[in-house]
């Protein structure tokens, strides 16, 4: 506020053009992030046609919702729905159950083994086992191709229980620990009574962070399971939009040919713009928290 | 001590989730020095010392993999560092709240896409015969280009889609360090006659010469750590010569064609280099400007 009104008392030739430059600068970026997603979305409300022509630029031509119809008539995208939604909704709350487990002792400074558990779990995050030790390890736990594997080794994440933890030292102050202390709470009631009802913010900033890379996560789907019922949404957006897994079947002429290929085309604009609208829609009302869950991470304590 | 029993039975579950599965896996790693049988487990099996290291160095494609992921990293630092330190120091200035919120919405959401769904993007706009860049160089009169296909296209298209996705995202810490310098210095520059340019390069920029320089040694740290979900998706046989890294190939040899052993070695090798890198970034970093990770 007060620097708009410095601008009104005197503004110079120099600082207009650094204003157009600002300014210029911004609308690129935001043009060059907005058309591709714009053209997406166009593109899956097209008729194959038109997409095949190059007919499409910003707005849908000869809007149909075949491609709409055709996706959701794919049993193993309706499956995939439904095994990313559990492995979502339980890989989030386990998640957050052991993130606060694990952050709670680690802010207190009663906890007496607390620099050598700080120590044990940040140690991780810079030295890990790599993929094949930790694939023989899950495959010893018989998991493989199990529900779990999907939920159970994404427990703990060491970024979120550090930040959890300076949450807890920075926003709960050791008086209130000491008030409840004196008035006999226990350890393990001070937690659910005043540390949980006190942790939302945070508690929704992880979840939310959780939440997406679980949704969005394919690499362990596809190392560790094999059955295609237990398929997340991401592998089966894989097959088709990079294996080509769509049923073209036999074409004569040329014409046909050229038909299929504008149908599979605009077929993947629509998954694309399927398996991308749960989490765009949390996006407006998550914006908030996102901001403040990097804020969170990148102070120190 | 005593009085604070509950502590430690909290604590117990992750503890334990910890140790199983972070601790165990870095165990495993002694089969990169053993001749891994599953039969015989990873204790019955015959050491073989640095076999597989020296197997490693030996081969033509351990070149390939350094230089590509070198490549690949040292581009996408280059062109992929400064972006969003830009875009940060251009919302700032921007004097419009509105446009700035707009600004700020649009560039965050690409952070929300799958891996999956970028590289599908990727591949549906610059297909050859449909994608929307190959359509428009052929209303210009030119001629189809294979993007996907050509082994020298895939660090441009990997390091572009990389700063599309990303840029918005990485300007919110700098947008925050921004926001923290004292108004006071600038109403004193503003009082000294120092022009906006002035301002941003002379008070903005030191301000947050110290979150620059973390984030700096961390990416510095991870030169050899090329996310391997992209570039996975984005191989393909035409462009694997440029393509194939260290990462994919760890995941190629150990569990695709089940050389434990031999792939545990590589990957060993990439964390060892990557943790010298870190310290010395981080040590250099000390030295130079006083702030550091540690």
């Amino acid at each position: 506020m007060q620097k708009a009104a410095y601008r009104k008392i005197r503004s110079s030739m120099g600082d207009k053009v650094f204003s157009w430059i600002v300014y210029g600068f911004l609308t690129l970026c935001l043009l060059a992030v907005a058309y591709p997603l714009l053209y997406v979305v166009s593109a899956s409300f097209s008729s194959p046609s038109a997409v095949a022509m190059g007919k499409v630029w910003i707005w849908p031509v000869k809007p149909t919702l075949l491609a709409y119809k055709t996706v959701f008539g794919y049993r193993n995208i309706i499956t995939g729905f439904r095994n990313s939604f559990a492995y979502m909704f339980v890989g989030t709350f386990l998640n957050l159950v052991f993130t606060v487990l694990a952050a709670y002792p680690l802010s207190r400074k009663e906890f007496a083994g607390r620099g050598v558990c700080t120590f044990i779990f940040a140690l991780t995050m810079y030295v890990g086992g790599g993929i094949v030790p930790t694939y023989m390890l899950i495959s010893k736990l018989k998991m493989l191709d199990t529900f779990w594997v999907m939920v159970v080794p994404g427990m703990v994440n060491v970024w979120h229980v550090i930040m959890c933890r300076t949450y807890f030292q920075t926003t709960l102050p050791d008086e209130l620990y000491e008030a409840a202390q004196i008035d006999g709470c226990t350890d393990f009631g001070y937690l659910i009574r005043i540390v949980l009802p006190l942790s939302a913010p945070i508690l929704a900033v992880l979840g939310l962070y959780t939440g997406v890379g679980i949704w969005n996560g394919y690499f362990n789907a596809m190392i560790y399971l094999s059955t295609p019922e237990k398929f997340p949404l991401q592998i089966t957006l894989r097959s088709i939009l990079m294996l080509g897994q769509v049923n073209v079947t036999q074409v004569e002429d040329a014409e046909a040919l050229q038909n299929m290929l504008a149908l599979s085309m605009l077929l993947k604009y629509a998954i694309i713009v399927v398996a991308s609208v749960p989490v765009m829609c949390l996006y407006p009302f998550v914006q908030k928290f996102f901001v403040k869950g990097v804020m969170i991470g990148s102070i120190k304590g | 001590m005593r009085q604070h029993w509950q502590f430690y039975l909290i604590f117990f579950l992750p503890l334990i989730h910890v140790i199983v599965f972070k601790y165990f896996p870095i165990y495993g790693i002694v089969i990169a020095f053993k001749k891994y049988n599953p039969v015989r487990g990873i204790l019955g099996s015959p050491w073989v010392g640095l076999k597989y290291f020296r197997q490693f160095f030996a081969s033509p494609t351990s070149w390939t993999l350094i230089v590509n992921t070198l490549r690949i990293s040292v581009w996408s630092l280059v062109l992929g560092f400064p972006f969003p330190i830009l875009l940060a120091i251009a919302l700032n200035e921007c004097g419009n709240r509105t446009y700035k919120k707009v600004v700020q919405m649009v560039t965050y959401a690409p952070y929300f896409i799958s891996t999956v769904v970028l590289v599908g993007i990727i591949l549906q706009v610059t297909d050859m015969r449909m994608g929307v860049i190959n359509l428009v160089i052929q209303a210009l009169g030119g001629q189809a280009i294979n993007f996907m296909g050509r082994p020298e296209m895939f660090t441009p298209i990997y390091v572009i889609s990389g700063i599309w996705a990303g840029a918005g995202y990485s300007s919110i810490l700098y947008l925050a360090a921004l926001s923290g310098v004292s108004p006071e210095l600038h109403e004193a520059a503003i009082v000294d006659g120092a022009s906006r340019l002035k301002r941003v390069i002379h008070i903005d920029l030191p301000s947050i010469l110290p979150t620059v320089v973390l984030m700096l040694i961390i990416n510095l740290g991870n030169v050899l750590n090329v996310g391997y979900e992209k570039v996975y998706l984005m191989q393909n046989d035409l462009n694997i010569r440029a393509s194939e890294i260290i990462s994919t190939y760890v995941y190629k040899v150990g569990l695709k064609q089940s050389n434990y052993s031999f792939s545990t070695a590589i990957g060993l090798m990439n964390t060892v280099v990557s943790l010298i890198l870190v310290s010395a970034a981080n040590f250099t970093a000390k030295r130079l400007t006083g702030s550091s990770m540690w």
